[in-house]
């Protein structure tokens, strides 16, 4: 290496330093600024928001923006629906793709490769390009209008079971599965005490993702749900477009944004030192 | 013993395959053949075999619809790997020991906890070319002196939803990014500076490498979730796709076929046409990113057919014998 004199150097170091520090400072900003606006709009009334634009400081409408919000929508019951929804279909696509790919995993079973084949070539297929041939099968289901038409297909989250086959092809020894079997150990025990402890940084990892993917799912939600106490809260927020309040009570408005996205937020600001964690350290066991 | 433990395979394996083939598989199957008839979502269905692919290519909505989706998605990926990428580079430098990784990986990770439903409706009020906060911040500071129509001029208002797209997706590809890439020993980083390589060597050799599989799983599914780009320019503009048609990317073209022209026949052929395209894409993309493990695979099995050749010339000669 070519040394070069250390005051230069020093020089260089703050200026780079400074230069990424800034710029990190600046997508910080364009990141939360929208937050930040709608948190506090969310607490002004509509008048001062339409005439005084942007401020930084809470207003004292938050009380006065609630009731009127809850007079147009049931926000209440969409937050918990989705909530319902989000939760059952995050469980069932941890469980059951980690039992599949488990299952793909450790046994050498005859049409093994056909059948993570099929599951492969499906993979490719977008479940909503295949929506309308859904409905019309969940329709003759009777399931139409239920939260069980979007919550039984989580057992087969294909992009699930192929990222977990590949987690435990790195992270999950077979001596391991092989020493418990000696000890006279059944295989969903096995499974179930030893192979998803295992597998948990993996399955954690993909639950963040699939709950968001619930979470946030409009498309499907609004074609297969029609009656108003099955909406979920995307469609509750959705539907606040066409309220009157919509221009008139813009303070009502943002509470009704500012109540879709804090708990979220905070959730995952408290469980993300655990779940960072968690992805670190399945980066590294692979 | 081994034969009966294996077989419990089957056993972990079918609580998937069940759900699976009633519920995914049949589903895409029944849209295939729906693709084949003249049917409105309810009564009669007629068979009329490729007629409605056929329709595909005379409707002069669908190549519009495509350009939409793929100005739309590309400007939006280009950024988002840009973005990840930068971060990454800037996390994982041996020089230059950034701190707040923890930190900057939550906050940009933010965007992509919201429902693209709330994120459309909130940068609908954001971006009101009369009422929202961004023209009013740079009216005050006298950057503009006639409001933008972010949302309401074709090519605008493309851009803004790539950048909203972007907004919303790019903290998602730098927590992939940057765990596969901490999954390389910090070791290798410093023995490859020790040893002399540039910054570019490293990102080049080191980090481009190590996280190419998560790279291609990135790019794999912002592809498949761009081609099917939906809920924000469907609600920005309820449903319709203006200003002048601009928004109107396949998927919003496809419901509106189906509930609100009732063709439910033509929009699951048309959903069927646009997943021959989004496989094409992927097949294109993994070949030409997995080149060189296609080469070694195909030399494979040149390999093999050429030793079971010789084997079978072998036998043959000892049959003759």
């Amino acid at each position: 290496m070519i040394k070069k004199k250390p005051s230069q150097n020093k020089k260089k170091k703050i200026l780079v330093y400074s230069m990424i520090y800034i710029l990190l400072a600046f997508l910080m900003v364009i990141t939360i600024i929208p937050f930040w606006i709608v948190i506090i709009n969310a607490t002004r009334d509509g008048m001062s928001i339409s005439t005084q634009g942007i401020t930084l400081i809470p207003g004292t409408s938050l009380r006065e923006n609630y009731r009127i919000l809850v007079d147009n929508v049931d926000i209440v019951r969409g937050f918990l629906n989705s909530l319902k929804i989000a939760t059952s279909v995050t469980i069932l696509s941890g469980y059951f793709s980690a039992l599949t790919a488990y299952g793909f995993h450790m046994y050498q079973f005859k049409g093994k490769n056909f059948l993570y084949g099929i599951i492969l070539v499906f993979m490719m297929v977008p479940s909503q390009l295949a929506f309308l041939g859904y409905v019309q099968w969940i329709t003759r289901l009777g399931l139409m209008d239920t939260h069980a038409a979007l919550i039984i297909p989580s057992i087969a989250s294909i992009g699930t079971v192929f990222f977990l086959r590949a987690y435990i092809s790195a992270s999950l020894s077979k001596e391991i599965i092989e020493s418990a079997r000696m000890d006279g150990a059944s295989e969903l025990y096995i499974f179930h005490r030893i192979a998803l402890p295992l597998m948990a940084p993996g399955v954690a990892t993909m639950s963040i993702f699939t709950f968001i993917g619930s979470w946030n799912n409009y498309l499907s939600a609004r074609i297969i749900l029609t009656s108003k106490e099955n909406e979920t809260l995307p469609m509750v927020i959705a539907s606040l477009k066409a309220l009157r309040i919509w221009y008139q009570n813009q303070g009502a408005i943002y509470l009704g944004f500012a109540i879709s996205i804090v708990p979220i937020i905070v959730v995952f600001i408290f469980a993300s030192k655990y779940l960072i964690e968690n992805i670190s350290a399945g980066a590294v066991k692979g | 013993m081994k034969k009966i433990k294996d077989k419990i395979g089957y056993l972990f394996i079918s609580p998937f395959f069940l759900v699976f083939f009633l519920f995914n598989a049949y589903p895409i199957l029944f849209t295939m053949y729906l693709s084949l008839t003249r049917y409105r979502g309810f009564g009669e269905k007629q068979f009329i075999g490729l007629d409605n692919f056929r329709l595909i290519f005379s409707d002069p909505n669908v190549p519009v619809a495509f350009r939409n989706t793929m100005v739309i998605w590309g400007v939006n990926i280009f950024f988002q790997i840009f973005l990840a990428l930068l971060l990454v580079m800037i996390f994982s430098d041996v020089k230059y020991k950034v701190r707040g990784l923890g930190f900057f990986r939550v906050i940009f990770y933010l965007p992509n906890l919201i429902a693209a439903a709330t994120v459309a409706l909130i940068f609908m009020k954001l971006l009101d070319s009369d009422y929202g906060v961004v023209n009013q911040v740079l009216f005050n500071i006298g950057w503009i002196d006639k409001p933008i129509g972010w949302l309401t001029k074709p090519i605008m208002a493309q851009m803004t939803v790539s950048g909203i797209q972007t907004w919303m997706w790019f903290g998602n590809s730098f927590i992939l990014f940057m765990a596969s890439v901490q999954a390389v020993s910090k070791e290798t980083f410093e023995a490859a500076r020790i040893d002399g390589a540039g910054r570019l060597q490293i990102l080049l050799n080191i980090t481009i490498p190590s996280i190419k599989p998560i790279l291609m799983y990135v790019m794999i599914t912002g592809l498949i979730g761009g081609l099917q780009l939906f809920d924000i320019p469907f609600l920005i503009t309820d449903g319709r796709g203006f200003p002048e048609g601009s928004l109107n990317t396949m998927m919003i073209y496809i419901y509106n076929m189906a509930f609100v022209h009732n063709n439910y026949g033509y929009a699951s052929a048309l959903s069927f046409a646009l997943f021959l395209l989004i496989m094409s894409f992927t097949v294109v993309f993994t070949m030409i990113t997995n080149r060189s493990e296609i080469k070694e695979f195909l030399c494979h099995r040149k390999q093999k057919k050429a030793r079971l050749n010789v084997m079978k010339l072998k036998k043959g000669s000892a049959e003759n014998d």
